[in-house]
């Protein structure tokens, strides 16, 4: 066993509380998804594309997701995104990052390696573009969250935490990886019906010693992630209602090492591993109740807006500056009230660039104007005609 | 691929050569082809090597290495600490230790490490005659050379579970930085281990004592 322990975690609310900033101020694209070709100059606040079901509002969301995490937030397949009929696509952005200039460009193009470059530089990796330009994207794909099974929470869980934690991402390879050989080596006892004691706890220990370490910093983190969600979800929804978030884990009862000793049998019968972190979930309940029974389409979708505000919140204090923030069709299916509270909340000086999609400005106009907020609204019709209104 | 060969007996040397791994049938015939222009005697003896080598070749005894007699020229020399075992995974690995002329004792070839997804259990691997070693020999220590991945890592657990009772000096390789390394291009997880397990200088200082 490794007696390599994982360092400390900062307080992450322990970084000061002085933010870069950070805007996208220039956006082009060429040949990108419907697009043909597009040319955007940005407010560093509030900006607003509206136009009918389509017309490619999204698509724009997803061209400034690329130029920050290079690659879609919806399509994994880099060809599928290039204009049907097209061989290439380019996304262009100019971003002024802690008051300097930044390019990134992004082209892609059919059976070839994606370029990604940052001022006019090629990345050896794309990994290491990763953090530059944070963001995050509340889509209406995140109701996956709740509906799905636990793996998409607990992938969510990783994907904040692997954003402070790399120790956190090592240990769940690993963990992983044994639990894989466990698995194997469960079946072919069954095969063989010869049955090596020592065989099998040497993989027990191999998954205790990752799995201990990957449930501390998970009960870390959500105990961290707990009061920050709260928050936001009172903010959204004007303190009606109580909601919580709970961590499940098998591993609260007993420690690893027990649990797996205590399912042997039912492991060796079903013939793989029934007991451990794999198996944790995100608990989301509203008044006591399990939201994804009680939860009207609107509370669901408060819960989900309010999480990934929680995950805005942790990225800007990793990072140091505020993430550039995607809402797509956020306001769909939300009162009134609650439109307002979420416009009112991001325009506060705690958040920073702000793309929103919406089918009618109606929704919007009145609030932005009322809290005088620097914003721009810009018009997308079915032949990719952008017209900016004022 | 086909070719058209003039000579059957060409074709089937071709074929031979393109059993090897890695090797096509246009390398294979490249080969051959090559060693049709040589002198009879270096097809002969290129020939005599290949057939003697799985005829006469064996495996130690002792430590299952490969050797040309019953026991190794590693175990049978008297020159060598037999108490201390280096166990590694295979015969590469003894000679990329031996290589670095700075290991005196002997070593036990396990012959693998423990897969289950590969079909490797310790029933595949040389651990009896290792438990049968620690337990009737005078063995001082055991070190583990296996590599830093999981399934080595597992391996060096099962054999610790099987011989911790001897009661000998278990140790294995140190992890850390590599010599000639910068820090910035370590990566995190071997760098952070060798802050953890950093090492006391003087130690490091060799026959340089100031």
């Amino acid at each position: 066993m490794p007696n390599f322990e994982a360092k400390p975690k900062e307080d992450v609310a322990d970084i000061g509380s002085h933010y870069k900033s950070m805007f996208l101020k220039k956006l082009s694209i060429v040949n990108f998804k419907n697009y043909g070709q597009a040319q955007f100059d940005f407010s560093d606040r509030i900006n607003c594309f509206v136009g009918d079901n389509g017309v490619g509002k999204t698509n724009l969301l997803d061209a400034i997701h690329y130029l920050a995490l290079a690659k879609s937030y919806f399509n994994a397949v880099d060809s599928q995104n290039i204009k049907h009929e097209e061989e290439f696509a380019v996304i262009q952005g100019d971003f002024i990052r802690d008051n300097h200039p930044e390019a990134i460009y992004c082209g892609i193009q059919r059976n070839k390696r994606k370029q990604f470059r940052r001022n006019k530089k090629d990345y050896q990796k794309l990994s290491e573009h990763i953090g530059i330009i944070p963001l995050v994207m509340i889509s209406p794909a995140d109701s996956s969250l709740i509906l799905e099974g636990g793996e998409e929470r607990r992938k969510f869980i990783n994907s904040v935490i692997a954003q402070f934690d790399r120790n956190y991402l090592e240990n769940l390879i690993q963990y992983n990886h044994a639990l894989l050989q466990r698995n194997r080596l469960l079946k072919d006892i069954n095969n063989s019906e010869t049955f090596d004691r020592d065989y099998l706890s040497v993989w027990d220990d191999q998954l205790t010693g990752y799995g201990q370490k990957i449930f501390e910093t998970r009960k870390d983190f959500i105990e961290k992630l707990l009061p920050v969600f709260s928050q936001f979800y009172r903010t959204i929804s004007g303190e009606r209602e109580e909601v919580e978030l709970v961590y499940e884990s098998q591993l609260f009862g007993n420690d690893m090492q027990t649990l797996l000793k205590e399912s042997l049998r039912k492991d060796l019968i079903l013939q793989y591993t029934t007991t451990g972190i794999h198996k944790d979930d995100l608990e989301m309940k509203l008044g006591g109740y399990p939201l994804k029974k009680t939860g009207s389409q609107g509370q669901q979708k408060t819960f989900l807006v309010a999480l990934k505000l929680a995950k805005f919140d942790f990225i800007k204090r990793i990072s140091g500056m505020n993430p550039i923030l995607l809402l797509d069709d956020v306001f769909d299916k939300f009162d009134h009230s609650r439109v307002e509270q979420i416009i009112r909340l991001v325009a506060e000086n705690n958040f920073g660039q702000i793309f929103i999609t919406d089918t009618s400005i109606s929704h919007l106009k009145g609030i932005l104007e009322e809290i005088n907020i620097d914003h721009k609204v810009f018009s997308v019709s079915h032949n990719q005609n952008i017209i900016e209104a004022e | 691929m086909s070719l058209n060969f003039p000579s059957k007996l060409l074709e089937e040397a071709v074929n031979e050569f393109a059993k090897l791994p890695g090797i096509g049938t246009k390398t294979a015939l490249r080969l051959v082809l090559y060693l049709l222009r040589q002198d009879a005697e270096v097809s002969e003896s290129f020939g005599n090597a290949v057939i003697r080598l799985k005829k006469e070749i064996r495996e130690c005894k002792i430590c299952h290495n490969l050797s040309d007699s019953d026991v190794c020229h590693i175990c049978s020399n008297p020159k060598r600490e037999h108490e201390v075992i280096c166990v590694v995974e295979n015969i590469r690995d003894v000679m990329s230790i031996e290589n670095t002329q700075q290991f005196r004792g002997a070593y036990h070839v396990l012959g693998g490490i423990i897969s289950p997804m590969e079909g490797i259990g310790p029933g595949d691997l040389n651990l009896e005659s290792l438990e049968k070693k620690v337990k009737e020999h005078k063995v001082k220590e055991i070190i583990l050379a296996l590599p830093t991945t999981m399934e080595g890592d597992t391996t060096n657990f099962y054999i610790y579970r099987k011989i911790k009772e001897s009661g000998i000096n278990i140790t294995t390789l140190a992890r850390g930085l590599a010599i000639g390394d910068d820090l910035e291009f370590a990566d995190e997880i071997t760098l952070g281990r060798s802050l953890v397990n950093r090492l006391d200088f003087e130690s490091t200082l060799g026959g340089r004592k100031p």
